[in-house]
């Protein structure tokens, strides 16, 4: 690749992470427009309720009308926040590819790289799940956090692109990150809701699905990010024996990737504990994802350990 | 101590206790101990995985060091304290899923339960359709036993007839198989703890290394390893070959690490060539030796006072930095008096009055060492053994310092002699090591998620159809095809799912086998 061609590149990826940051900046802007018109419906945004009563005689209970829905001011904003949303994501896998190319590699040889794909790790998350599901009223608190790490991303940890060190040049990077950031991502949308649940009939978050919905919208998105990360743990040691010599060496990174293992482990079994199974399970899916958080910044920052090779 | 209770007998005692221990609230708390205690082992410094460094932390905190290492903070993941949770963890993962086993086995044996008496109290699906309650019930269970459920029929009092069903059955077993994976993951540990030896071993470039206990810088086995029959392979490290980033971004980083070995194995003709990189180790039957690190290592030629060749070696200095500012001691005992030497070996060398001599690029672009040297005793013969890497001072006087490029020579002070840096070479460290539980863990491992998966998106549903007598029809002609009603419902086991779309799905399609 001749030089005028990568600076073009360079270029290029970082003017979709930018553009697909102020794009989600309108989305969280739309999401809170919405949120606060919110305010004043009385009823909770049903979401996933798809289901139609059915009486006896067969007679069916007819849904809401949803042209009168429409019109609701918040709805309209919020719909235009998740088609921004949408937009945002697709701008921000652009950036993510072009930064790939541009580097020759696998886009996640540094802590900037890992994070913009972290960002669209979260965006996919939730966008998949929203075509199962009505999820509106989520986009507000998942736009958030993803902006915040774009812009941790952008402003802290850029670096220019760059080979790989050896130790990061093997196939097992592919699959241990990729599992890495998906769990991840569903680990932050989890703890979204699971923060929401604590909230949710208070005031302002009146709006929201009632607290047990969350709970169980909880436990769905942790339930299927527990195997993927659990997955992310054993690729993470069936690579780190093909380079270091030993599965299991408990380096920080790998110690706090079973911290974070042991606490969501302990969220599944608080589901089907009596007397654990809601706020309680919550709190302990909001600490799992900060023990994620911690073994992220934290040890790549902090600690001294064989993962902190990532340049920033 | 509640004094109104009964006394306790012991076995009562015991069997109370189990409960308490394999109870899910005691798991749960486990776990977050399990937790807990894994952190201190990411803060401080490990000596398994860093003894230097503990030695340091302990160096630099003379009165906190030696008490965090007697409560075994520097050695967390082998403490009692440590130990005692997962113990305790798994003990009660086996008091909860053993017993689970049995419940298990005879409940995929049997049969699904009766059906409730009253299924619109479930939210179910109420409608007519023509014919017999008997064919209806049939139809029913025919549809439900090609979607895989497991059925039993059966009639209430009342005079319904009713198929329940069942489905999911392979979310326990997931269950079962993920936890009984975590103990054989131990398993595999302990295997590799017990039978498992991993040895560290530095090689210049040119050099060779026998495997055996003798030849290695570090070795450590487990209690049931044998020292005495380890593989037996030979090597030489042919050379050694290394690049660095240059260009502006994490200028320095390393991008090429490649150590070409020839190597001899017993039983086999003539040596093989092998290039072993960090993520390619070379396998030797049940040994693989891993590429971990490499450093540069002064070619040195030390002439005693009367002019004659005392030391003439590439002496192995060892990195301090990403730029490899390294540092070695080269102890000369030949000659009269003897000699020492402390050095900094600089491959691109540049001073500054903040940090004085230290290297600027990893690569070896402006090659210098910097001297210290004495003369006096070297203490070698105390009987105490020393390290290659430190110079004890305590009967020797210092001569000078000075520093050396390539092909430069030092006469020592007082006559001493003189030391000439003639070049430098590579060398590289090796992990040699053999983990025969390696192999369990990963089966183990691959197991658990297989289970965990199983476990976490398998529901286990139940559904019902019941179907009334036949509804009286105005002509009440015996010919004429009555009309029956039909209710169907479903409900999952686990809180947060429905089964709603099963009982959709059924309602339909018995909807349109009627029509």
């Amino acid at each position: 690749m001749d030089f005028m061609n990568s600076v073009q590149l360079a270029d290029a990826s970082n003017n979709f992470v930018y553009a697909s940051m102020v794009i989600l900046f309108l989305a969280t802007i739309s999401f809170s427009v919405s949120f606060a018109a919110g305010r004043r419906r009385v009823s909770p945004v049903e979401v996933s309720s798809r289901r139609v009563l059915v009486e006896p005689s067969g007679s069916q209970v007819h849904e809401p009308d949803v042209a009168l829905t429409q019109l609701d001011p918040g709805r309209r904003a919020a719909n235009i926040g998740m088609s921004l949303t949408w937009l945002a994501t697709g701008m921000l896998l652009i950036g993510v590819v072009l930064r790939g190319v541009w580097a020759g590699r696998v886009p996640w040889g540094n802590m900037y790289e890992f994070s913009i794909s972290s960002a669209l790790g979260i965006l996919v998350v939730f966008l998949v799940w929203s075509t199962q599901r009505d999820l509106r009223w989520l986009g507000l608190f998942v736009t958030i956090p993803t902006l915040l790490t774009l812009g941790m991303a952008v402003t802290v940890l850029y670096t220019e692109s760059a080979q790989l060190v050896p130790a990061l040049k093997s196939y097992w990077l592919v699959i241990h990150v990729f599992a890495a950031i998906i769990g991840g991502g569903a680990f932050t949308v989890g703890a979204a809701t699971a923060g929401l649940s604590l909230i949710s009939g208070k005031g302002w978050f009146k709006q929201l699905p009632p607290r047990e919905k969350l709970e169980g919208l909880t436990h769905k998105v942790i339930a299927f990010s527990f195997p993927i990360w659990t997955f992310a743990v054993v690729a993470g040691a069936i690579w780190a024996e093909n380079a270091w010599g030993r599965y299991w060496g408990w380096d920080p990174k790998e110690t706090w990737a079973f911290i974070t293992w042991v606490i969501f482990a302990a969220y599944l079994h608080a589901r089907s504990t009596a007397g654990w199974k809601h706020q309680k399970a919550s709190v302990i899916a909001i600490v799992g994802w900060v023990a994620f958080l911690v073994n992220y910044f934290g040890v790549n920052i902090f600690i001294n350990s064989l993962h902190s090779y990532a340049g920033m | 101590m509640s004094t109104s209770l009964p006394p306790m007998s012991q076995r009562g005692f015991l069997r109370w206790l189990w409960r308490q221990l394999t109870s899910m609230k005691t798991a749960l708390i486990l776990l977050f101990l399990l937790a807990i205690v894994s952190i201190p082992g990411s803060y401080f410094p490990q000596r398994g995985t860093n003894p230097i460094l503990v030695d340091q932390w302990i160096a630099d905190y003379p009165t906190l060091g030696p008490i965090l290492d007697s409560i075994g903070l520097f050695d967390v993941f082998g403490s009692p304290w440590y130990s005692a949770v997962y113990i305790l963890l798994f003990i009660s993962l086996i008091g909860c899923v053993v017993p689970r086993l049995g419940v298990h086995w005879s409940a995929m044996r049997s049969q699904p339960p009766p059906a409730p008496k009253n299924l619109s109290r479930l939210g179910g699906n109420s409608f007519e359709v023509e014919g017999e309650s008997e064919a209806v019930i049939a139809d029913a269970r025919a549809i439900l036993k090609k979607q895989h459920w497991r059925t039993v029929v059966g009639q209430d009092p009342d005079g319904s007839r009713w198929v329940s069903a069942e489905k999911g059955y392979l979310r326990e077993t997931g269950n079962l198989v993920f936890h009984f994976s975590l103990i054989l993951i131990l398993v595999g540990v302990a295997v590799g703890g017990l039978f498992g030896w991993r040895g560290n071993v530095i090689v210049r470039e040119g050099e060779g290394f026998s495997n055996t206990l003798t030849q290695y810088d570090a070795w450590g086995g487990g209690r049931l390893s044998s020292a005495e029959n380890l593989p037996e392979f030979s090597f030489t490290l042919e050379s050694f070959n290394v690049e660095f980033e240059r260009g502006n971004s994490q200028e320095g980083a390393p991008r090429l690490f490649e150590a070409t070995m020839v190597v001899d194995r017993p039983g086999e003709e003539g040596s093989t060539t092998h290039l072993v990189e960090v993520n390619e180790p070379l396998v030797i039957d049940s040994a693989k030796v891993f590429l971990v690190g490499h450093g540069y290592a002064p070619h040195l030629i030390v002439r005693d006072s009367k002019g004659q060749v005392v030391l003439d070696d590439a002496v192995v200095f060892l990195p301090q930095d990403g730029n490899f500012t390294s540092t070695g001691v080269i102890k000369v005992p030949d000659s009269d008096p003897q000699l020492g030497f402390r050095g900094l070996f600089l491959p691109t060398s540049a001073i500054t009055e903040e940090l004085g001599p230290h290297s600027i690029f990893p690569a070896p672009d402006d090659v210098s060492v910097f001297l210290g040297a004495w003369s006096g005793n070297l203490g070698l013969d105390s009987g105490i053994s020393q390290s290659v890497y430190t110079l004890n001072v305590d009967d020797m006087t210092q001569l000078g310092l000075e520093s050396l490029r390539v092909g430069q020579s030092w006469q020592l002070p007082e006559g001493a002699g003189s030391i000439e840096l003639t070049g430098f070479e590579r060398w590289a460290s090796f992990q040699i090591a053999s983990d025969p539980g390696k192999e369990l863990a990963l089966v183990a491992s691959i197991l658990a998620i297989a289970g965990l998966s199983l476990s976490l998106f398998i529901q286990r549903r139940r559904v019902w159809v019941k179907v009334g007598p036949v509804i009286e029809q105005g002509s009440s002609s015996r010919d004429k095809v009555g009309r029956v009603k039909v209710e169907v419902a479903g409900i999952a086991k686990a809180s947060g799912h429905d089964a709603i779309e099963q009982v959709d799905n059924i309602v339909e399609t018995l909807k349109g086998q009627g029509a």
